[in-house]
């Protein structure tokens, strides 16, 4: 009977591993094709012109400033309401509030990217009279909605493991709840916090149908929010909606993007995972 | 010998003056105190004197750290409690459970030291400065000469002096303990409160920390919980006696240990019980 | 200084002090309703755009170029024979291997391994599942893009879900039932299938349900194999009138799926395909607020009815 249930152990090494192998065979022709400093030196992202430009660049300036201004949003707000939820709500307040939260970040993101496209956009639009039709900060902005509950969970839960006889010590010396909150929960949270915020950073850089929806399908090398951008999970969503025969360019050029994604969120996922081990240790 | 509620009812204590001429620092009258619907200290009065150490005794349950605990409002921060009766400090005569009393304020008022060491993770010279800073002190050569001078009481400068800005918990529990009396002696407060503090120290700690209260005494009053009878009676001047919530006895030291007047308290203190 | 200046000092930041954390009070209150109401904000615009359009000619009709003819027959169809496939393979994996690193698989370095890679998949994006199905399932093991292949996409994505969730459960049981059963002499298998299991069924629901809510939502993986195609109709039964009686062609049939649709009309200009993707959207978040609600209140009733 134990080997059924060894073989289920190896399954999710398999996954990893068919991940892996699988993103590596497919983008070594393109690897192999295209000079590696090319990926740096094009300023364009068109590796499926005529005259291909292999620029990288632009397709991670639309990561960047998606994950940048959802991080903007969620890092603040799922912070203080962490800091909230574990040190001045009741507990049965904080008991509905937590699933609730939890809820946010179970809607399928296309229902996310049809209200960032459709509902926000116009809103946003009475802001900034220029936004266009598809804009990063749309985007971002609905990116960071679903990625407070990341936060807030996390981050609560950490600063709730912090003992109490350390904030009596505070108290015990004449300061609030706030105070105590900020001076000595959250530096004792702190490396609990910090693996929140960085699995909140990895998913805003995997995040692929808001953006695809609300951010654009073009890729362009800018910084500017207010613009239309394609991140590299857009890109991806992009050349699979169209013809995609196996071993074409195309074809490649989506598993090298893919490659580039797996790498970056493989560095946050762990060093998330060595934060909230630490965490758990010093507790 | 029975400790029956009889036995104890009759000697319902009356405010126990003690045989210092000096004004009393902190009395303590008609203390009712629950948890709930759970009533755990019953009209409890005492005059703790100024500068002297006052030791609470008793078995476990009798609710002498509630007391303690009362003192600095420490139960505020937790739901379900109330407190009855009324806890005067002198010179000013606030009722610190008064209901327009802050509970802030009163804690700036007491020092409190935990039974775990329980340092900040923060630096040592940080830990110290936390309550100065809360009281408005930010000026650093102040904070500096106040830092030193509670390590110095604390009788912990010569050991930290030049890693003062090492995090605390590289320090050895009976050096962070001594930490916490700095952090809690630092803002000069009126009454420092030790809640059973080296029961979690090996011998050589407690006796340091045994010497570091009978020092301290000469500057500010001290209350100290303590479960160790021997440790009562090595360091404390007064002893309150406890069981079951309310005040047994309370008197000096010396003839409690010697010639208790009530029964319960010749009981515990010779070991049948406890 | 003065006793009494001092006194007047420390009120004066005790009162400030009080001020300040009921003002953050305040804040975290609001807060946090303002954010849960942007879920209630999200229902209610669907509600409003999408509800009209729902109801049975929009239920039983295939994608038409003609936003009023359209219905999500296919999509929904596709995504039931879809969880089919997910749960079959992430369900018996996912238990298994939960049960296997929680009570039989030694505390050394290929564990610890282990143990860090299902925490990196978890956080892999699924775009990155639906790359590997393509190169994996659609073309090398040749399953097309078909059911087959996205039911095991979806079904690697959930995998992790599913066996954090086993072993959670199995970690809230505490060591003296282990130690009681082998005292009495059971192998371990028999007190995890007597013992452990029993207990731990609520918390594993629990990730299971989860799981397939989450696994319903994708679309990201399922648009990298290929399932956007235009499907005017459905996959072959998978009960069929003559012997065997049971077919797997289904399997290997092109599909579509509820978040797909909803995808493809929200990329569509006019305000009829727009409704029709509220539509689409109102039943996707019924479907998945329904079972994440129903998670929650399994996992609530298993925590109380067993207290350790």
């Amino acid at each position: 009977m134990v080997w059924v249930l060894r073989a289920g152990g190896w399954a999710s090494v398999l996954v990893t591993f068919g991940i892996v192998i699988t993103l590596v065979t497919e983008s070594w022709p393109f690897f192999r094709e295209v000079p590696l400093i090319r990926l740096f030196q094009d300023t364009m992202w068109t590796p499926l012109f005529a005259q291909p430009q292999y620029g990288i660049g632009a397709l991670l300036a639309g990561t960047l400033v998606t994950t940048a201004v959802a991080l903007l949003v969620a890092i603040p707000l799922g912070t203080i309401l962490a800091i909230y939820l574990s040190e001045f709500a009741e507990p049965k307040f904080r008991d509905w509030v937590k699933p609730m939260l939890e809820l946010l970040s179970a809607v399928p993101t296309v229902v996310y990217g049809y209200f960032a496209l459709l509902s926000l956009t116009p809103i946003l639009q009475k802001i900034f009279p220029d936004l266009p039709q598809f804009s990063m900060l749309s985007a971002g902005l609905m990116m960071g909605v679903m990625i407070v509950p990341y936060v807030t969970s996390l981050g609560e839960d950490a600063m709730r493991s912090v003992p109490m006889l350390l904030r009596e010590g505070a108290f015990a010396l004449g300061d609030g709840k706030l105070g105590v909150g900020l001076r000595v929960v959250f530096p004792g949270a702190f490396s609990g916090l910090a693996a929140a915020y960085v699995l909140a950073i990895s998913r805003a850089v995997g995040e692929t149908m808001i953006v695809a929806i609300a951010a654009g399908l073009q890729p362009k090398m800018t910084l500017n929010p207010l613009d239309s951008a394609a991140t590299v999970t857009a890109f991806i969503v992009q050349v699979s909606l169209g013809d995609l025969p196996h071993g074409s360019i195309g074809y490649q050029s989506i598993f090298a993007a893919g490659a580039a994604l797996f790498l970056m969120t493989l560095g946050f996922n762990l060093a998330g995972h060595a934060l909230r081990r630490r965490f758990h240790r010093a507790t | 010998m029975s400790l029956s509620p009889d036995n104890a009812r009759q000697s319902a204590p009356e405010p126990v003056v003690s045989d210092s001429k000096a004004l009393p620092k902190v009395q303590i009258r008609g203390v009712n105190f629950f948890y709930g619907s759970h009533q755990v200290l019953r009209n409890v009065s005492m005059d703790v004197p100024a500068l002297k150490v006052t030791a609470l005794i008793g078995p476990s349950g009798c609710g002498k750290t509630t007391l303690l605990r009362c003192l600095n409002r420490m139960h505020d921060l937790y739901p379900g409690n109330r407190y009855e009766g009324s806890i005067q400090v002198q010179p000013d005569g606030t009722d610190i459970l008064g209901s327009g009393v802050d509970p802030i304020q009163v804690r700036m008022r007491f020092g409190m030291v935990f039974q775990k060491p329980n340092p900040f993770p923060k630096s040592i010279y940080e830990n110290v400065a936390y309550g100065l800073r809360l009281q408005g002190m930010n000026r650093r050569r102040e904070l500096d000469e106040r830092v030193e001078k509670a390590l110095r009481e604390a009788a912990l400068w010569e050991e930290v002096k030049s890693r003062l800005h090492q995090m605390a918990h590289n320090l050895s529990g009976g050096q962070q303990q001594r930490l916490c009396i700095a952090r809690a002696v630092a803002t000069d407060p009126d009454v420092v409160l030790f809640d059973e503090p080296t029961s979690a120290l090996d011998p050589i700690a407690t006796s340091k920390i045994e010497e570091l209260i009978v020092e301290l005494k000469k500057r500010v009053t001290v209350m100290i919980v303590t479960h160790n009878l021997q440790q009562a009676g090595r360091i404390s001047d007064m002893t309150a006696f406890m069981y079951l919530g309310e005040l047994i006895e309370f008197g000096e030291t010396n003839r409690m240990f010697t010639n208790p007047a009530k029964p319960q308290t010749e009981d515990y203190i010779s070991g049948r019980f406890g | 200084m003065q006793p009494e200046l001092l006194r007047k000092l420390q009120e004066g930041r005790a009162r400030r002090r009080k001020a300040i954390d009921s003002n953050f009070r305040r804040l975290g209150f609001f807060l946090t309703l303002t954010t849960l109401g942007i879920l209630g904000i999200l229902m209610l615009n669907l509600a409003m755009n999408g509800l009209a359009r729902i109801d049975w000619q929009f239920m039983s009709s295939f994608p038409s170029r003609r936003a009023g003819e359209a219905g999500i027959l296919s999509a929904w169809v596709g995504t039931l024979l879809l969880m089919l496939v997910t749960a079959s393979a992430a369900i018996p994996f996912g238990v298994a291997a939960g049960i296997y690193l929680e009570e039989y698989a030694p505390k050394n370095r290929w564990t610890a391994f282990v143990e860090i890679n299902i925490a990196n998949l978890a956080g892999v994006p699924s775009i990155l599942y639906g790359l590997m199905a393509l190169g994996l399932f659609v073309y090398q093991f040749r399953f097309g893009q078909s059911l087959l292949s996205g039911g095991l996409a979806l079904g690697c994505l959930v995998l992790p879900i599913v066996i954090v969730a086993t072993r959670e459960s199995l970690r809230t049981i505490p060591s003296g039932i282990r130690e009681a059963a082998f005292a009495l002499g059971a192998t371990r298998w028999q007190a995890v299938w007597h013992h452990l299991l029993p207990y731990s069924t609520g918390g594993i629901a629990t990730g299971v349900i989860l799981a397939m809510s989450r696994a319903i939502g994708e679309s990201a993986p399922l648009i990298t194999i290929g399932a956007l195609t235009f499907i005017a109709f459905l996959p072959p039964a998978p009960l069929i009138s003559h012997a065997p009686f049971v077919s797997v062609d289904w399997l290997f049939s092109p599909f579509t799926a509820l978040p797909i649709q909803m995808f493809n009309w929200v990329s569509r200009p006019g305000e009829e395909f727009q409704s029709n993707a509220a539509a689409a959207g109102l039943i996707l978040m019924v479907i998945t607020l329904s079972m994440n609600a129903a998670a929650i209140l399994l996992r609530r009733r298993a925590q109380r009815n067993i207290t350790w």
